[in-house]
Formats: C-alpha cells, structure tokens, sequence
C-alpha cells in the first residue's frame, strides 16, 4: 500500500534497465519500497541493475518482458500482479531511434513507434486493468517534451510519444475515481545513455531530477508533470507559434 | 450510488473512493450501507477475495477502514439504540450510533460517555475498534473498559457475544474492525448533574512547567490537557496553555442555567468549504495563530462554565474541518512514551520546533494504565498529538526519525491515526502483536477481514 506520502511499498519497473526507472527506484527504496519488480528484455545490464537494488535492501526480481510482444504481455504481467500487490507500475521502456536512419528505413521507424506506442497501450492497459481490480494504485508513464509538438530533429520518436501521451492522459480520465491514479511526465532534454552524444537542448534535466520529480508528483497525485518544470510554461508558448516561424526556430 | 439485490435483501451499494479524516491515499471499495444485522451478515458473506473491514464516521486520520479493491461495510445505518437503563446508566446500540447521537439521548437523562475523544462524531464501534481515549485516561482509561460486551459478526457470518476478559475481546478492543464487523455493544455510562463543565486554564511558560503541572493535577480535576506551541522556540519551547475541567455540579450552575441543567445544544457553524489551497496553514498563520491563542488565555483562571461540546469537541463546530488543510490533507501524529522517557519527549518537541513545524492543534497529555486490548494505544506516561500539512517538506523523513525515537523509549504510535508508518518498528512498538496475529490467523485464516492499514502494516 502507498503511505500518505504517497510512497509505494512495491514497484514494478517496465524497461527494467531504464536510467530514470533505476533512479526513481533507489529513492523510493529509501522511502517505503520493499519489493522492485525489473522487468524487460533478459540481459546482463538487467541483473546489474537488480543486484546495484538489492544491495540498497530490496527484494529484487527481474522478469521477462518485451514491449514489442504485445502478445505476451497479459500473461506476463498478469502473473506478476497475482503474486500480491503492485503499488506503482512505472512505464519507463522507450527507444529514440536514429531519425536520419529511420527516415530512410521506414521498418525501423515502426519499430520506434511500436516500442513507445503500440507495446505501452498494451503494457499500460493490462496494468490499468489489473491496478483497478486491486482498487489502487499510480502508473506513471515517461511522456516526453518531443511529444507536446513534431519538431523536423526527431518527429519519429515525437509521434510515438505523442501517441503514448494522448493514450495515458485518456487512460488517466477513465480510471478517475477508481483508486487508480495515472501520472503523465514530460521530461526535456535528459542526459543519459539515451542521448549520449547528441547535442544538448536548453533546459536539459538528469536521470535523479526526473525521479525526484516522479517522486513529488506520487505524494501530490499529480496528473502531468514537467521535468524541469519551467517546461511547462515553455512549451504552452511553443505549442502556439506559427509553423513557418517554429521550423526555422534553432530548437532542436 | 445504486441498489443491490443480494440474497433476498435490498441493500444500497456503490464503488467510492474513500480517504480517512487526513484525506491522504485514497483507494477504492465496494462499500455496502447494511440497516440490519442480516445485511451485514450478507455483506460480509458475499465479500470477495479482497476481503471486507466496517466503516464508521471516517474519523480515523489514516487508512484503517479503507480496503482497497475489496469491501467496506458503512455502518452508519445501524444506527439504533437499543436500550437505556437509566438507573444504572447501561446502554445497549447498535455499533453505528455516533457518540454525538448517544450524547443527545442519555445527557438528558443525567448520564455521560465514561471516555470521549475529541470528537463525538465516531461511531461506537469505531470507537472500541480504535480503543479511544479522552483527557481523562488517568482515571477512567480507554473506552473499551466501559463496555460490558459486544457483539461481533464473524467471516462466516455467524454473531458471536464478546465478553471482557476473553482472548477474542483483547484482539477486538483496539484491533482496527480484523477480527470482525461489531453490531453492537453494552455500555456502561458515567452520571453528571449538569451538561457544562467547569474548568481552569493556566498558562506554562515551557514545556517542563507544563509537564510539572500536568503531573500535579492530582486536585480532583478529572480531565486535563495541555495545548502546547510547537512553533515556540528558545526559552519558550514547548509553551502551553493546560486545561483541566470537571463535570460542573447543579449549584456552581447560574439561576437561568438550572432550568434546563442538561441540556445538549453544540454549536454549529457552516461546514468548511470544498475547496480550500493548500498551504494555508504554513508557518506564518500557523505561528500567528499559535501566538494568538497563547495570548488570549489567561494566565490563570478557575470556575469558568463552558458547555460539555466546547470543552472536548471544540472542533466538532466547524464541520469537515480537515478541508483547511486543502487537497494535500494532512498527517496526525500521536506517540506515548513512558514516564522514565520524558527525555524523549523533550528531543521530540525541540525537533518539532527546531523544524519550525506548522503544527496548530498539538496536545499533550497524561495516560494511566493501558487498557487489555492487544493493539490498544494508550500506555502509560506521556502522550503528544499534533497534526501536519502532508505536503510539508520533509515530513517523511523527520516522521521516520520520530518513530526510531519513540520505539527507542519503549513508545508507540497510535495506529488508527497511523497512515505512514514503517511495518518493521511496529512490533517494537506493540508488545502483543504476535498475540494478536496468532489469534487473527486462527480466526481468519482466509483473510477475510482486511484493511488498507492491514496490508499496509503486514498485521
């Protein structure tokens, strides 16, 4: 059960290996969390992460998962909700693709959008379903800026986020007042393995930043939430600039 | 809201979110509006594998009768008083009589509840489900030493007669609605001659004055409480204003007053609106109104008459007060530690000022014997109350470090207040856990009777 701080006892991390999912799990061991569930493609840098957790005193598992197995996902997802309680599903998995790459290949463009969009409708729906059965709960899904508005650097993965932002604010309406709380975050810029190597963008955030900012949202059960959150008035601008004037804009 | 036809019976069910009174961690249950015993019975009987807990007045600040995913059973509609013997001062009602409706009945009758906390707006059975206690625990206890029996509804939907003294009454008297649904209960009432209270306010200038005077009311007075400013700091720390007050007698009564010397009429202002901000209780209304009301009391003053609903309930007034705190809702916190451990105590309230913590309602008091119940809060010694914004910076953390102090100092932390508490200090705190958890899974092995706080705390 969260407490009145809204810190969860138990979590479930989809994209197990994910910077924010890790740092955002370290602080809520600190807090409450007991039990970490990791779950995404079996690898080494998964069974790090699980060991880097359970030396912080946690009961860490990794599990199967592959978002782009829509096919498996309820039977994966269904028996780790049926071992007890899942206090926060974090929807973290997502990929940023090669826009130059998949310009030119529209079969790894899908393979963008089928990560971000089609495997979270499908993750985050059997989530949902399950979170609304035990009658509580938070889903937080990692959104980001590049959804709010296609920019020419990387509309590909903006699309998909876009999707997947449009379908958890959606989502977060229809589970209104079934114990279940679903918060959307939009962070910038993260510096990460990510983005490793691409250039900056203004307002750039980290890893911690965004956890601590999931963090605050838990106990306020916020709705949507903006890491840095002076993006939140930056954006509402740029949402309205005229496209001729916002493609020549240097914003990348 | 909508009506279910379950087994024959016609019952109001609907699926709402519900909170405690500090309206943090909402979830969601089926919550069923039983009227007779027979409902509750059914509503118990077609639980489903998450379990039922009852639900009163929503009084408690925490998640004690909430039960996520699962069913609540409200028993505000058994709301029936049963009987009054008044020679004897005996009651016999229904669990879900609020104490405000038995106060109406039973005042004009000479009689008072033995024990009531600072609001009349529980129930009965919450009110032995949580074991309450008044400013009167030196003398009088906790509220379920005035109960003779009750009746508890099992999982299998069978009504069992609970006397004192029994195993199943120890685990049931404190033990947050796990052992079964009460429908009902025997009380025993206290005679008073008049409904206004006569009482004495003193000002203590710090916390070991108020301590020192706290201790030495041993002049008759039963009720005594200190309301102490968190927000004092230096030399003032734990400043306080103690009152003590005793059922005033028919003669102490003015001549217009002895016409009607029982009568029960609470005041009662428009209800808090919904939607208040947040923070409007930080530290500088919180301070001011801190100062204020120290201000405004008397250094020393006896003999003045206030009504019995001013005297304990004063913030029965203003209903749904917990809205001041905004959507945020609020954190209670209440510890005891023993008498050998008023060092903790001090630690505590220099903690709490040093934080600068907005705390406006922080009382301090004095509890006798504990009661028999397993998970009952009150032990003897010292006991400190006070309420914080949830948002407040920080709290978390400084909650935690107060645990680990008081668990050190042989304390507790009242559970049906609880809504952050860390499972493993709990049986520390609770001696008689492994009792209670033995006799819970012997009951109830399936698990029938479940709670947010349940879970939450592993019971």
């Amino acid at each position: 059960m969260k407490d009145a701080f809204g810190a969860p006892q138990s979590l479930l991390v989809l994209g197990g290996t994910s910077e924010i999912g890790l740092a955002t799990a370290r602080r809520l061991i600190a807090r409450r969390t007991r039990a970490v569930r990791l779950a995404g493609r079996p690898s080494p840098a998964l069974e790090r992460a699980a060991a880097e957790l359970r030396e912080l005193g946690a009961d860490v598992r990794t599990v199967a998962f592959d978002a782009l197995d829509s096919g498996s996902h309820e039977e994966v997802l269904g028996k780790l909700f049926a071992e007890g309680d899942i206090d926060m599903v974090l929807l973290a998995f997502g990929i940023l693709g090669d826009q130059a790459r998949d310009e030119e290949e529209p079969l790894s463009a899908v393979r963008v959008a089928q990560t971000n969009y089609t495997g979270a409708v499908s993750a985050g729906l059997v989530c949902a379903g399950a979170l609304q059965a035990q009658g509580h709960g938070s889903l937080v899904v990692l959104s980001s800026v590049a959804g709010e508005r296609a920019r020419r650097a990387d509309f590909i993965y903006g699309s998909s986020k876009a999707g997947l932002d449009a379908f958890a604010q959606g989502l977060g309406d229809a589970l209104h007042g079934t114990g279940v709380h679903v918060m959307v975050v939009r962070p910038g810029f993260v510096r990460s393995r990510m983005t490793a190597g691409r250039e900056e963008a203004p307002l750039a955030t980290t890893p911690g930043a965004v956890a601590d900012a999931i963090v605050t949202g838990l106990r306020r059960r916020s709705e949507t939430v903006w890491v840095p959150g002076a993006l939140r008035v930056v954006m509402s601008a740029l949402r309205h600039v005229p496209r001729p004037l916002f493609r020549r804009l240097p914003v990348r | 809201m909508g009506f279910l036809w379950l087994y024959g019976h016609f019952m109001s069910v609907d699926t709402v979110s519900m909170t405690g009174w500090g309206r943090t961690a909402p979830t969601t249950a089926l919550r069923f509006r039983p009227r007779t015993y027979e409902e509750a019975a059914v509503a118990v009987r077609g639980r489903g594998p998450r379990g039922v807990v009852a639900r009163g007045l929503g009084r408690a600040h925490g998640d004690a009768a909430q039960n996520a995913g699962g069913s609540v059973v409200d028993m505000t509609a058994l709301d029936r008083i049963r009987s009054v013997d008044a020679v004897t001062g005996t009651v016999v009602c229904d669990a879900g009589v609020s104490l405000h409706h038995l106060m109406e009945v039973v005042l004009p009758l000479g009689w008072f509840l033995p024990v009531t906390p600072a609001t009349r707006h529980v129930t009965v059975g919450g009110a032995i489900g949580s074991d309450v206690h008044g400013r009167n625990h030196l003398t009088a206890g906790s509220f379920a030493r005035h109960v003779r029996a009750l009746e508890l509804l099992t999982a299998e939907g069978e009504v069992r007669t609970v006397l004192p003294g029994t195993d199943l009454f120890d685990a049931t008297a404190g033990g947050l609605g796990l052992t079964g649904v009460i429908l009902s209960a025997t009380l025993v009432l206290r005679p008073v001659a008049t409904s206004l209270m006569s009482v004495a306010t003193e000002r203590a200038a710090g916390l070991d004055e108020a301590m020192a005077r706290l201790t030495a009311t041993a002049d008759g007075a039963p009720y005594a409480a200190a309301r102490i400013d968190l927000l004092a700091r230096g030399r003032a720390t734990g400043r306080a204003v103690l009152t003590r007050g005793e059922h005033a007698p028919l003669d102490a009564l003015p001549a217009h007053a002895r016409r009607m010397p029982l009568a029960f009429r609470p005041l009662q202002l428009p209800a808090a609106p919904a939607f208040l901000p947040e923070g409007l209780l930080g530290r500088t209304s919180a301070a001011l109104l801190n100062e204020l009301r120290h201000r405004a009391a008397p250094a020393a003053r006896t003999g003045e008459l206030r009504k019995i609903s001013a005297f304990f309930h004063s913030m029965d007034a203003l209903p749904h007060w917990n809205r001041v705190y905004g959507r945020g809702g609020f954190v209670q916190y209440q510890f005891t530690v023993g008498d050998r451990h008023g060092e903790t105590l001090y630690r505590i309230v220099r903690r709490l000022s040093v934080r600068r913590c907005p705390a406006v309602h922080a009382v301090l008091k004095r509890f006798g014997e504990g009661g028999t119940g397993w998970l009952s809060f009150p032990a003897p010694g010292w006991t400190l109350s006070f309420g914080l914004p949830a948002g407040l910076p920080g709290l978390a953390r400084l909650l935690d470090g107060l645990d680990e102090e008081v668990a050190a100092a042989d304390g507790r932390v009242c559970l049906a207040k609880d809504a952050r508490l860390r499972p493993d200090v709990l049986a520390a705190m609770y001696p008689r856990l492994h009792a209670f958890r033995a006799l819970h899974q012997e009951l109830d092995p399936g698990g029938a009777f479940r709670s947010d706080l349940s879970r939450r705390l592993a019971l």
